[in-house]
């Protein structure tokens, strides 16, 4: 994935920074909880939203054990319809590809729709490595961008942003990269996406190259589909003379019928729309209208080592709507950037250790980063049991073992072994409830729990002893 | 009719008081209790933390402990959940005693079908309903139900109800600083309602509320739901008998 996230810290060392930052906490508490609220009414409004959830999930799980019919399908449609498929193994091959496909159409720059697996493979760094400047024009994106910042939700990047953080970021960048901001520029909503549409329209006028991903790929017609609110995507996908799209390989759908489903589960648990505003859908090219060139870069990326474990690859169906993000009581405290990679939150904390692997202190700590308090799997769209995966992963790292779960491991494996031994746990507790008075309130070692909480007093005697007295 | 008691280890060695309130909540209904005393701890601080294979001894146990019983009573959301949604990745055997597991208040309402056990509490009230119980099991209104038919009781709502209070097992030692700022969070809105007591039906997460409770000196203590369920007008709950 992206270099931008080397060297980042642990989870926990990462969280604790952003838990003690009021202003982020209070930006993402505030819109957390807004999209939340407005999630559950949306889907409270759809009589039959279990059997779509129920058939989301078949249709992914189906479409995935067959991923090879299906994506070769695709490329005899996508080239019978005029367009051209790559096939690229890992970040650095996919990237490569396009600087190779931009190169060849003499350009220097190129407009961006708002892409997950872009950003997983950094194309932009890529890019930019080759002279090649690539424009974001996803609102959100873009005050990433400008901001020199990284992305913290999966649909609302700047969400770690207020309004007068942006009209600060606005002020001081636009300039640097286009048309500056208009003089006086105030918080106000409208304010801010003006100056943003003013800015991103001299781009999409100029652009000969567009730069997309999918969220939906149609292997019986070659159709991609792209959801969206702004409209900036639908330019990017019409405007420009070359389009390039590169998407994960598990965004393919066998069928026109297939989407009817997403269409309606993927905007409600995003956005909280019934529908989205903009969705655009194309399939190779045609001779008077859009782009007369069209590249699919079909990306894997340890997506097929992800399909290799049983447990492991509901992960794949996700459709990165992000309501599991908007719903995690993790997320809205520790904020995206905890996470060290372009997928953050619950999602993340089961996709990036699998794509990655857990060789880092960053990877191997989040698949820890959740209570297990299930909230994510009652929202998601495709019934991904995150809390299953999460447990399934730290099974991975404990058995893979490392340095810093020696200690643990000793503990598990001595706890394990009292609680399998009933007279021995008894004459413990017997000890522990005897000295309890000589207890310090800080015992060493328990210091992550007193720095903030009280531990309990201990009882008298343990209910096994009550028990014997006073019922035997 | 006769049940074996799940205890678990947290109530047995941390908050016997929960669990001698369990036993005499489920007496005073005319239900026989077994204490079965081969039983510990149902593994799931290990099988969460990872360490499925040092859970697996300890699934074993208690699969044994319990044989025999149709009804295995616990007054724990998160040991009920770890029974019946977990055992079954430990084998056949293990699954079969998931249906024959009973959360306390499911098995009140389900299988004994009272609302009304005969309790007095004049108290004001706030329930938290624990991640396991409210998602794993299901547990609904069952345990509002219980206590909006508690003598003296006023039940007012937790705002943010569902949301977790942080603990989530070694989450809480593992992630510190998340975990404190949701146990804080929690505990605030408990404050917010001017109850006199937060409720569960979860030892665990009534031991980080706790913590938190007292760390910030909040004017409301926390109780287990059996408790509160245990105190009648004769033999009321009273401060003492608590912690
Ligand atoms: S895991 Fe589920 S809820 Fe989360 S982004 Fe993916 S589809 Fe949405």
């Amino acid at each position: 994935m992206s270099g931008v996230f080397v060297g980042m810290p642990a989870f926990p060392e990462a969280a604790r920074t952003a838990v003690a930052d009021a202003t982020l906490r209070s930006n993402l508490r505030h819109a957390t909880h807004t999209i939340r609220d407005k999630r559950a009414r949306a889907v409270a409004e759809l009589a039959d939203w279990v059997e779509l959830r129920e058939a989301g999930r078949r249709i992914k799980e189906q479409t995935l054990r067959h991923l090879d019919r299906h994506l070769l399908r695709l490329e005899e449609s996508v080239t019978g319809a005029g367009g051209t498929v790559h096939w690229a193994a890992d970040a650095e091959e996919a990237n490569r590809i396009v600087a190779d496909l931009v190169r060849a159409t003499g350009e220097t720059e190129v407009v961006k729709v708002k892409s997950m697996a872009t950003q997983e493979i950094g194309l932009n760094e890529a890019l930019a490595a080759e002279g090649i400047r690539a424009y974001e024009t996803d609102l959100a994106e873009l005050i990433v961008q400008l901001g020199d910042d990284r992305p913290s939700h999966i649909l609302v990047p700047a969400i770690h942003r207020n309004r007068g953080e942006i009209r600060d970021v606005f002020r001081s960048e636009m300039g640097k990269w286009g048309r500056p901001a208009p003089d006086g520029l105030t918080d106000a909503p409208a304010e801010l996406a003006e100056a943003a549409r003013l800015h991103l329209r001299e781009k999409f006028l100029r652009a000969k190259v567009g730069i997309s991903g999918a969220n939906f790929m149609v292997a019986e017609t070659g159709t991609l589909v792209v959801v969206e609110s702004e409209g900036n995507g639908r330019m990017c996908l019409t405007l420009p003379e070359t389009l390039i799209s590169v998407v994960g390989i598990e965004k393919v759908v066998p069928s026109w019928r297939d989407l009817e489903v997403f269409l309606q589960t993927l905007p409600r648990s995003s956005t909280a729309e019934r529908m989205n505003p903009y969705t655009s859908m194309w399939t190779g090219t045609s001779d008077d209208d859009g782009p007369s060139a069209f590249h699919l870069v079909l990306l894997d990326a340890g997506r097929t080592d992800v399909l290799a474990d049983e447990t492991g690859r509901q992960a794949l169906r996700c459709i990165r709507c992000s309501a599991c993000l908007n719903v995690c009581p993790v997320y809205e405290r520790a904020g995206g950037h905890a996470y060290g990679s372009v997928y953050p939150g619950p999602i993340g904390a089961i996709l990036t250790p699998q794509l990655r692997g857990t060789a880092s202190g960053i990877d191997a700590s989040l698949p820890y980063a959740s209570s297990l308090c299930g909230a994510c799997y009652e929202v998601c769209p495709v019934a991904i049991d995150i809390p299953e995966v999460l447990v399934h992963l730290r099974e991975r790292i404990v058995e893979r073992g490392g340095p810093g779960h020696r200690r643990e491991r000793a503990t598990m494996k001595a706890a394990g072994w009292v609680l399998d031994h009933p007279s021995l746990l008894a004459a413990g507790e017997r000890l522990a409830t005897r000295t309890r008075a000589l207890h310090p309130r800080n015992p060493p070692g328990a210091r992550a729990w007193t720095e903030s909480r009280d531990l309990p007093e201990l009882p008298a005697e343990p209910f096994r002893d009550w028990w014997r007295k006073n019922r035997t | 009719m006769r049940v074996a008691l799940f205890v678990t280890c947290l109530n047995d060695a941390v908050f016997p008081k929960t669990a001698v309130a369990t036993v005499r909540l489920l007496e005073r209904l005319g239900v026989q209790v077994d204490f079965p005393s081969g039983q510990t701890c149902c593994g799931q601080p290990l099988f969460t933390t990872g360490y499925r294979a040092r859970a697996a001894p300890l699934v074993r146990r208690t699969v044994r402990a319990f044989e025999g019983y149709e009804y295995v009573v616990t007054p724990s959301g998160s040991c009920a959940a770890m029974v019946r949604t977990h055992y079954g990745r430990f084998g056949p055997e293990a699954a079969e005693l998931g249906p024959r597991t009973y959360e306390l208040t499911e098995f009140l309402v389900d299988v004994l079908g009272v609302t009304d056990v005969g309790a007095y509490f004049p108290y004001k009230v706030t329930y938290h309903p624990s991640c396991h119980g409210l998602r794993l099991l299901g547990l609904g209104d069952r345990p509002r139900r219980l206590l909006g038919a508690v003598k003296g009781l006023e039940l007012v709502e937790l705002p943010g109800a569902e949301e977790c209070c942080g603990f989530g097992g070694t989450f809480a030692v593992k992630n510190p600083d998340v975990s404190a700022a949701m146990d804080a969070d929690k505990v605030r809105s408990a404050v917010s309602t001017g109850g006199d007591v937060l409720c569960g039906a979860d030892s665990s997460c009534l031991m980080h509320l706790g913590g938190m409770l007292r760390r910030l000196s909040a004017p409301l203590r926390e109780l287990h739901l059996a408790e509160i369920l245990a105190g009648t007008e004769e033999d009321p709950w009273r401060e003492e008998s608590g912690r």
